[in-house]
C-alpha cells in the first residue's frame, strides 16, 4: 500500500500547502471551476436535447417551437424590467459577496514574510498561484520560451479567437453538440494545461522544484540525481563534438513534428469540421492550426522530459528547445 | 402644495401683522409643521428624484435611466438572461472586486510609504496598530486572489455560451486585454510588501524578461544586439538591474496610478460595448444548422 511507504506517511505537508492561507484561493478553484463546468454541461446537454427534438421536426414546424429550455409560456413578454427583476439580484449579490470577503478577510491574515533580502533565497521560491502555471512550464523550455514567448501566445491566441471561429451557432447559449471542436480546444488548454499546471505548480512543486507526492515528506537536502539528454544525444550527436549535426538532427525532428501533427490536423478538421474549413480562408485555417500544434507541443515536451528524460530536442548556438 | 402656499387656517388669530413686524414672521413660523409634511412633494425631494418611485412601468425604466450609474443598464432585458444560470454574475462580481480593490486600495495608500525599509514597517503598523488595518490589509489581499478567479470563470462562460461571436468579437478583445491587466495588477501589487514573498516572487518572475528574444541580455539575439544586465528590457522593468528601491517605486505607481486607470478606461470601453452590441448575449434561442445561410451544403440541409 503506497500510504505505508514512510515517505508518503507526511500527510502534514500537504495540510500545510492546503491551509496556506495564500492558497486558499486554489482551493475554491479546485471547486468552482469543476462546479461551474458541470454546470455549463448540465445546460449544454438540455439545449442540445431540445436541438436533437427540432431537429426531427420540418423547417416550418420547428420555427414554431419556443427555442429556450427556460419555461415559456403564450403572453410572458420577452423582456422583463432591469428594475427590480436584474438589480435586485445585483444588489444580493454584491451582498453576498461583500459578506464572504469580509468573513474571509476576518478568519485568515495576509501572509508577511521576512523583510526582503537578496541574500537569503526562499526555497521553493513560489510565485503566487495564479502564475505557477508559467512557472511550471520553465521546467519543460527555456525562460525565453516559457517566460516571453508562451505567454505572449496564450494571450494572443485568446485575442485572435472571435476572428478565427467561423462556426456561426452556439451563439449566446451553452451546447456542446454545435461546438465540439471549439469547446474542446479551449477545455483542453484552460482545465487540461493551465489548471493542471497550477495544480502541479502548488501541491507537487517542493523544494528545488522537484516533484513531490502530495503528502511526500519535502527534504530539503534531496538532490535528483537524475541526468537529462538532449534528443541528438540519443541519436549519437552531441553539441561539442558535431555541431553541426546535432542541430540539423533537431531541425530536423522538429520540422518532422511540424509536419505531421499539421497533416493530421488537416486530415482531421477536414473530415470532422468541412463546413468550417469551406468557409474558413487560408490565414484563419493556418492560425487555428499553428495554436492547436503549438498548445499539444507542450504535453508533448512534459511527455519527453518526464518519460524519456530529454532535455532539449533542438540545439542551436543561439538557443535550445 | 408647494412651498409658498402659506398656511390658510393657522391660530385663527387671522390677520398677518404688518411686512416686516415681528407679528408676521411670528405667524409665518407657524407653517413649520406643514412644511414638514410630504416630504416627496417638496422642491428638494423633487430636485434629487425626477419620478414617481411606484412601480408603474413608466416609473420602473426611469429609475434606471435617470441615474447615471444604472443607466449603464438597458431599461428592459431578455427575461431569462436575469436567472443567474447564464452568466454566473461573474463580470459583475469581478466589477465589484474592482471597485472594492479601488476603495480599500485607497486607505491602504494613506498608510503606506514606497520605499526600501519603511513600506515593510508600514505594513507590520498595518496589521498591528493601525485600527481595522488588518482586516483592511486582508480585504485587499483576497479580494484580489478571488478577482484573478472570477475574471478567469468570466472567460471561461463567455467562451461556453459563445459570446465572443458576432457581434461582440472586439469586446472579446477588450475583455483579454483586462485579464492581462489584471494579472498585472496582481503582480505588482506582489512586491509592494517588500518582504521575502514578494521579493522573490518578483525577482523570478523579472528574471524571465532578461531572456526576452531581442530585448534581453539572455535571451536569444540579446547581447548580439549589444543588450547588457544595464540596459535591457528587464533593466527598463525594475529601473536597475536588480529588485531593488527604484523597482518599489515602479511597482507602486504601476500598481496605484497606471495600472487602476488603464483598466478603468477599458472596463469603460467594455460595459459600453455590451451595451452597444445590443446587450448581453443571451440566453437565445437555439439554432439549427440548417438554418444558418451558407453553413451546411446543399446536400446536408
Ligand atoms: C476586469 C475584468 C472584467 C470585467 C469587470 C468584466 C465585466 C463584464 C460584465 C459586468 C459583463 C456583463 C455580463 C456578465 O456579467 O457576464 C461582461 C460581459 C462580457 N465580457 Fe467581460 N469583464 C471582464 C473581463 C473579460 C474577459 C477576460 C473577457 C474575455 C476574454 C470578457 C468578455 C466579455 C464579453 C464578450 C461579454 C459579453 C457577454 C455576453 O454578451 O454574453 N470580459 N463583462
Amino acid at each position: 500500500m503506497i500510504l505505508a511507504d514512510p515517505m508518503f506517511a507526511d500527510g502534514a505537508q500537504l495540510w500545510e500547502i492546503v491551509s496556506l492561507p495564500d492558497n486558499i484561493p486554489i482551493v475554491i478553484l479546485l471547486v468552482l471551476v469543476p462546479f461551474y463546468t458541470w454546470y455549463a454541461l448540465r445546460q449544454a446537454k438540455q439545449n442540445d436535447k431540445l436541438i436533437d427534438e427540432l431537429q426531427v421536426l420540418d423547417a416550418k414546424e420547428a420555427k414554431t417551437k419556443h427555442r429556450k429550455v427556460q419555461s415559456h409560456q403564450k403572453g410572458w413578454d420577452e423582456q422583463v424590467h432591469v428594475w427590480p427583476y436584474l438589480l435586485r439580484i445585483e444588489f444580493l449579490v454584491a451582498l453576498i459577496v461583500t459578506v464572504i470577503l469580509i468573513v474571509w478577510s476576518i478568519v485568515l491574515d495576509a501572509p508577511l514574510e521576512e523583510p526582503a533580502n537578496p541574500n537569503l533565497t526562499m526555497n521553493p521560491s513560489k510565485a503566487p498561484w495564479y502564475f505557477l502555471g508559467l512557472q511550471e512550464m520553465l521546467v519543460y523550455f527555456d525562460p525565453w520560451i516559457a517566460g516571453v514567448v508562451m505567454p505572449s501566445l496564450i494571450v494572443f491566441g485568446l485575442i485572435i479567437v472571435p476572428y478565427c471561429d467561423v462556426n456561426p451557432l452556439g451563439n449566446g447559449y451553452y451546447t456542446w453538440k454545435q461546438r465540439k471542436f471549439s469547446i474542446g480546444t479551449f477545455s483542453f488548454g484552460f482545465l487540461g494545461l493551465w489548471c493542471v499546471m497550477i495544480i502541479i505548480g502548488v501541491f507537487i512543486r517542493g523544494p528545488g522544484w522537484m516533484w513531490f507526492w502530495p503528502g511526500e515528506f519535502w527534504d530539503h537536502h534531496r538532490i535528483d540525481n537524475e541526468t537529462f539528454r538532449h534528443l541528438p544525444e540519443l541519436l549519437g550527436f552531441t553539441q561539442k563534438e558535431s555541431p553541426i549535426s546535432t542541430a540539423l538532427v533537431g531541425l530536423i525532428v522538429l520540422g518532422g513534428f511540424v509536419a505531421v501533427t499539421s497533416a493530421l490536423f488537416h486530415r482531421f478538421f477536414t473530415k470532422a469540421k468541412p463546413e468550417a474549413y469551406a468557409k474558413m480562408n487560408i490565414i484563419q485555417y493556418a492560425t487555428v492550426q499553428f495554436f492547436v500544434i503549438t498548445m499539444i507541443s507542450l504535453p508533448v515536451k512534459m511527455v519527453l522530459w518526464h518519460m524519456f528524460k530529454i532535455k532539449y530536442v533542438l540545439q542551436l548556438p543561439w538557443f535550445n528547445i | 402644495m408647494s412651498v409658498t402656499e402659506g398656511p390658510t387656517k393657522t391660530g385663527g388669530k387671522g390677520e398677518k401683522g404688518p411686512p416686516g413686524s415681528l407679528k408676521e414672521l411670528v405667524e409665518k413660523s407657524r407653517e413649520v409643521p406643514d412644511l414638514l409634511k410630504k416630504p416627496k412633494e417638496k422642491q428638494l425631494w423633487k430636485s434629487v428624484f425626477r419620478h414617481k418611485l411606484d412601480g408603474s412601468p413608466r416609473n420602473r425604466s426611469l429609475a434606471v435611466l435617470t441615474n447615471v450609474f444604472l443607466h449603464l443598464h438597458p431599461a428592459r432585458i431578455n427575461r431569462d438572461a436575469v436567472k443567474y444560470a447564464f452568466t454566473w454574475g461573474m463580470g459583475g462580481i469581478t466589477f465589484l472586486l474592482f471597485v472594492n480593490l479601488t476603495l480599500t486600495g485607497i486607505f491602504l495608500m494613506f498608510y503606506y510609504h514606497p520605499s526600501k525599509g519603511q513600506a515593510f514597517m508600514d505594513i507590520l503598523y498595518l496589521t498591528h496598530d493601525v485600527p481595522f488595518g488588518n482586516l483592511l490589509r486582508n480585504m485587499h489581499r483576497w479580494a484580489a486572489h478571488a478577482m484573478v478567479l472570477t475574471v478567469w470563470l468570466h472567460m471561461f462562460r463567455v467562451f461556453l455560451t459563445g459570446s465572443y461571436k458576432k457581434p461582440r468579437e472586439f469586446n472579446w478583445v477588450v475583455g483579454i486585454i483586462l485579464l492581462v491587466l489584471t494579472l498585472l495588477l496582481s503582480f505588482t501589487g506582489y512586491l509592494l510588501p517588500d518582504d521575502q514573498l514578494g521579493f522573490w516572487a518578483v525577482t523570478v518572475g523579472t528574471n524571465m524578461a532578461r531572456a526576452t528574444p531581442l530585448l534581453g541580455h539572455e535571451g536569444p539575439f540579446g547581447a548580439e544586439l549589444g543588450f547588457t544586465a544595464f540596459n535591457d528590457v528587464r533593466f527598463a522593468l525594475l529601473g536597475g538591474s536588480i529588485v531593488d528601491a527604484n523597482a518599489l517605486l515602479r511597482a507602486y505607481v504601476w500598481h496605484c496610478i497606471a495600472i487602476p486607470v488603464i483598466a478603468t478606461v477599458f472596463m469603460i470601453v467594455h460595459f459600453w460595448r455590451i451595451r452597444k452590441d445590443g446587450g448581453i448575449s443571451g440566453p437565445a434561442g437555439v439554432v439549427l444548422p440548417r438554418e444558418v445561410k451558407g453553413w451546411l451544403p446543399k446536400d446536408k440541409r
